[in-house]
């Protein structure tokens, strides 16, 4: 499954570097989500994939009677994906602030720094 | 000494609270602590004299080798000893120079920090210490030349005098870790005993080559001399101290004192020699093109840091000690005549001694002084200068074969430094007064203490050398020359040495005879001067800028994609070399695949593709959401049920927030050419296959063993906690989440800061008013927002509370809690959802990360490391209550406040668009 999943992160990242060469600002924004989320999976996957066994110490016992999957990543993964909505919603105002004052969607007529 | 170092720098940036209690007494009450340091050091003198050496050890950074350790041998001391007596010269001095500048403060600040990072450059006996010391000095002396900050010729100067020593500093920092490498200390008397293995070292010639870089610049040897004459830009005090007594002896102080370690080599032998023989022609001959005082001196200046160099090339005993003298001799005329300069500026108006004349009758003291001075300059008996240009003739004429031939030069400078000695005493005093912008007369008794004080020494010791004679040993035993044989005297007999002076008399003064038909003739020279190593420098700094500018315009040409693909590109470069000519391809291919693990993994990747190429943006919003479902449903299928929730909630947020903006965008737009696209497509594909090469490789390899295997066995017998991903968060790497927390608190700030700047137009931006245009109106949705809020919000502190055993968690339940908000937000608008909230989102921002930190007091307060966690049992209840529950409640509390901000936000500006 992991060389299945290596094979699909790849093509996530490059989806994600493709939008983010757009000029478009939004589609910029769409790239963005497309990274983090590439990236998040990156992290799960590298470390290793494990089916039906989530790391839970069972009711009454002090560890895990059999390997589970390792909870470390999972808690990075999961305080990066809340960042990435965080830096999200930063992009998303930010757009709609620069739309307003720019009336452009095109990176290319935001060159400058007097609008 | 370390302490009165120190402190100096304190009592430094103390002057201005004292010029506003004490005014213009404030210089004379500054200068008490070098006079202090200077008796202090008079008292080491017998010891110092005896051979003895003081050691002060002072441990900075024992764990690198770096220290603050003071070493006051016979060198140190005569440094030290000209350092702080000129120094308190100075600061007497300038106290009148300057009385009622209104940047007195500030000068006092910077001269008293030059004086002790100089005293702490010649004392340091550790590398670290004297780089850092030495770069003081530079810092110091660049902020001194720019003193009068309006006048942009000083700011030119300032600037050229920093690249200068500066660029040269740098090398000196690679030679001094060199240095350190090969003699395997960064201890200089340490080193100093190591010159023979220093020697032989592979490492020799490179570190050399930068030390002497370092020393030169300093020292404005040639071809670096240029700047030295530009820092007279700086206030004539200044220039009396840094840039000829003290500072620019910095290079010259380096090269005495590793003399011992690096000397003897041909390399050594012959730049310093031709260096210095260079630098005092070069000065001599420039000097006499001048007619500017401070320029003439500053010339001579350069010139007698040639004959110092040249003196250490020679490195015989003799002209070691020709050394000290002529740097004793030099300090003490050159810093009279600098400050009768400044007399002389400060009581005319003007600097140009052709302007001036006839002055003995209304300043006979300042005349004598500069005359006796002017004597010692000249080389010329009873002073000082006399007895050191003897013993460079001397010394000269004992040298090896070729180096005799440096006499030449040596003669040449010695007659050109004559007639500036004369042109400078003789000129400004003598022939008819001359009318000047200012009345002059003599000046007050602060201004000529100094200049008494430095011309009665030369006058004493070149009357009776002797004196010196403890002082030169000792210094002759430091830098290489123990036990050399020092009788220094006035009077050697008539000799070869003798000759020459009374030949340099005769020609220095025909020099001065003709001194104005002779600069007319100089004067068609100048095209050939505009060649000279400061056009050099001024092109070398006209390249600069214009490689700045190309740079910035190919790198940073405002397009993001274009940083963008460059970045990309340097990293498959690098990664891709590594990869695959270092690393080499190893790669074995897992196929335990289930088929509907290939299915979800199958609509992820259509997903993310089509939200790539659809033409309608709600359809690429959507294709994104479908790939964030996959990869729910990814973490669902592989055991990561917290990450499944987490990633599910945040989806939908997702949407909310980008309904809440796309519509006000336009419809996307093809705005870039095929050829663009297909360059986009193949720089994205490169990168996507380097990453899942680099994937596939890293699973193929070998496993490392995982190091949340102690996580995973301590969870609960120390945490108390079943879900281990939550105790990880909230626990064991809770400092991580509380930065984490932060940087959502700061992405809730940017969102603020706009909202902020878009209302400047509205400055009620924040107020009530009515309920906005989110209301949707549908009975449904409202009916059902009313009734989903509280379920919503208890079903998120139950999420919250169990998060510990179960999945679950602050993190989770804030998102789970935002959903319920937005929804009621649809229905009801903005102040609906602040009447139901009651406090604004951005200040449960902050009572989180407040939270946040509380939690971590408990364990503070019993002194156990930081975020040690504490439980309580609560009695009635029966409920188990700790920090790090404390903690994931701020962290909720956070995380809902930033959700909030921002949904908020995008609301706000709807109402204003319209409104």
């Amino acid at each position: 499954m992991e060389s299945l999943m290596a094979v699909s992160i790849g093509v996530l990242f490059a989806t994600a570097i493709y939008m983010m060469l757009r000029r478009s600002i939004v589609k910029l924004v769409i790239g963005l989500m497309l990274l983090s989320n590439a990236a998040n999976l990156l992290i799960f996957t590298t470390a290793g994939m494990r089916r039906g066994a989530p790391p839970l110490v069972p009711e009454g016992l002090g560890a895990p009677t059999s390997a589970v999957a390792d909870p470390l990543p999972q808690a990075l993964v999961l305080t990066a994906i809340v960042i990435a909505f965080g830096v999200l919603s930063f992009a998303v105002v930010l757009v709609r602030r620069a739309w307003e004052v720019v009336r452009a969607d095109d990176l290319d007529q935001m060159k400058d720094t007097d609008t | 000494m370390q302490l009165a170092v120190l402190g100096g720098f304190v009592l430094a940036g103390m002057a201005p609270l004292l010029h506003r209690w004490f005014a213009a007494r404030t210089p004379l009450l500054m200068a008490a602590l070098p006079a202090g340091i200077a008796a202090w050091l008079l008292a080491q003198w017998p010891m110092v004299v005896a051979g003895g050496a003081l050691r002060l050890e002072w441990a900075w950074a024992p764990g690198l080798d770096i220290s603050l350790t003071f070493l006051l041998d016979g060198l140190s001391l005569m440094f030290a000893l000209l350092i702080s007596v000129i120094g308190a010269v100075v600061l007497v001095y300038s106290g009148e120079y300057l009385r009622g500048h209104r940047d007195l403060p500030r000068f006092l600040v910077v001269i008293t920090a030059f004086m002790m990072s100089m005293l702490g450059l010649v004392l340091s006996d550790n590398l670290v210490a004297l780089f850092v010391f030495w770069e003081l000095t530079s810092i110091t002396s660049y902020l001194l030349i720019g003193f009068n900050h309006t006048d942009s010729a000083a700011r030119k100067a300032a600037q050229q005098g920093l690249l200068v020593t500066v660029g040269g500093g740098l090398a000196l920092l690679a030679g001094f870790v060199m240095l350190a490498q090969a003699g395997d200390s960064w201890s200089l008397q340490a080193l100093v005993e190591r010159g023979d293995v220093l020697r032989q070292h592979e490492l020799y010639t490179p570190l050399l080559i930068c030390i002497l870089l370092g020393a030169f610049t300093k020292s404005a040897q040639f071809p670096f001399h240029f700047w030295l004459p530009n820092a007279m830009a700086a206030p004539t005090p200044v220039s009396a101290y840094l840039h000829s007594a003290t500072m620019v002896k910095a290079g010259i102080y380096l090269l005495a004192r590793l003399h011992p370690a690096l000397s003897g080599s041909e390399a050594w032998v012959f730049t310093l020699s031709l260096v210095g023989a260079l630098t005092m022609v070069t000065g001599a001959f420039l000097a006499i093109r001048h007619t500017g005082i401070k320029t003439l001196l500053a010339y001579s200046t350069v010139m007698a840091l040639g004959t110092l160099t040249l003196l250490l090339g020679i490195g015989t005993p003799g002209a070691l000690s020709a050394f000290v003298i002529f740097l004793l001799a030099h300090a003490f005329y050159k810093g009279t005549l600098f400050l009768v300069a400044g007399i002389l500026d400060h009581e005319t108006g003007t600097k140009d001694v052709t302007a001036m004349g006839g002055l003995r009758r209304v300043m006979p003291l300042t005349a004598a002084l500069a005359m006796l001075a002017a004597l010692s300059l000249a080389g010329l008996p009873p002073l000082l200068g006399f007895v050191g240009k003897e013993l460079m003739f001397v010394s000269l004429l004992e040298a090896s074969s070729w180096q005799k031939s440096l006499l030449v030069p040596a003669f040449v400078a010695a007659f050109l430094t004559l007639s500036v000695a004369a042109i400078v005493a003789l000129r400004p005093f003598f022939g008819a007064r001359q009318e000047t912008p200012r009345t002059p007369r003599e000046p007050p008794l602060a201004m000529l203490a100094g200049p008494l004080l430095l011309t009665s020494l030369s006058l004493l010791l070149g009357l009776a050398p002797g004196g010196l004679d403890g002082l030169t040993r000792a210094v002759l035993a430091d830098i290489g020359a123990s036990g050399a044989d020092v009788k220094l005297a006035l009077w050697h007999g008539i000799n070869l040495p003798l000759g020459l002076s009374l030949a340099s008399l005769v020609l220095g003064g025909l020099v001065y005879r003709y001194w104005d038909g002779l600069r007319g003739m100089l004067r068609r020279l100048d095209p050939l001067m505009t060649r000279g190593p400061e056009a050099g420098y001024d092109a070398l700094m006209a390249g600069l800028v214009a490689l700045a500018a190309w740079q910035t315009r190919f790198l940073q040409n405002g397009y993001i994609r274009n940083y963008l693909v460059m970045t990309l590109l340097v990293m498959l470069g690098l990664v891709g070399h590594a990869f695959f000519f270092r690393h080499g391809l190893a790669i074995e291919l897992g196929v335990s695949v289930y088929i509907h693990e290939a299915v979800v993994a199958g609509l992820m990747v259509a997903g993310a593709v089509s939200a790539c190429v659809m033409r309608a943006r709600l359809a690429a919003v959507a294709a994104v959401g479908v790939m964030g479902f996959c990869i729910a449903l990814t973490f669902v299928l592989f055991s990561a049920p917290d990450l499944a929730i987490t990633q599910l909630l945040v989806e939908t947020l997702t949407v909310v927030l980008l309904a809440l903006v796309l519509f006000r965008l336009p419809r996307f737009a093809t705005l870039s050419t095929p050829i663009e696209r297909l360059r986009d497509l193949v720089v994205a594909t490169l990168t996507g296959g380097m990453i899942t090469l680099l994937m596939l490789s890293v699973l193929s390899g070998e496993r490392l063993p995982r190091i949340s295997d102690w996580m995973v066995a301590n969870s609960q017998p120390q945490a108390h906690g079943h879900n281990i991903v939550n105790v990880i968060l909230v626990d064991f790497r809770a400092l991580d989440t509380l930065g984490e927390i932060f940087v959502l608190a700061l992405a809730a700030v940017g969102v603020h800061a706009m909202l902020r700047f878009h209302a400047r137009g509205n400055p009620a931006g924040d107020d009530g008013g009515s309920g906005g245009p989110m209301k949707s109106g549908t009975l449904i949705l409202s009916v059902a927002a009313r009734l989903l809020l509280p379920l919503q919000l208890l079903f998120s502190v139950f999420l919250l509370l169990r998060g510990h055993d179960e999945p679950g968690g602050g993190f989770i339940a804030a998102l789970a809690a935002s959903g319920g908000f937005a929804l009621y937000l649809f229905a009801f608008g903005r102040d609906a959802l602040r009447q139901v909230l009651r406090v604004s989102p951005r200040d449960l921002v902050g009572v989180g990360l407040l939270l946040g930190m509380l939690s971590t007091l408990p364990a503070w307060w019993s002194g156990e490391p930081f975020f040690t966690a504490h439980w309580w049992t609560i009695p009635v209840i029966d409920f188990k209550a700790s920090t790090p529950l404390i903690f994931d409640i701020g962290v909720y509390l956070a995380v809902v406040g930033v959700v909030l901000t921002a949904i908020t936000a995008l609301v706000d500006n709807d109402r204003h668009d319209e409104g």
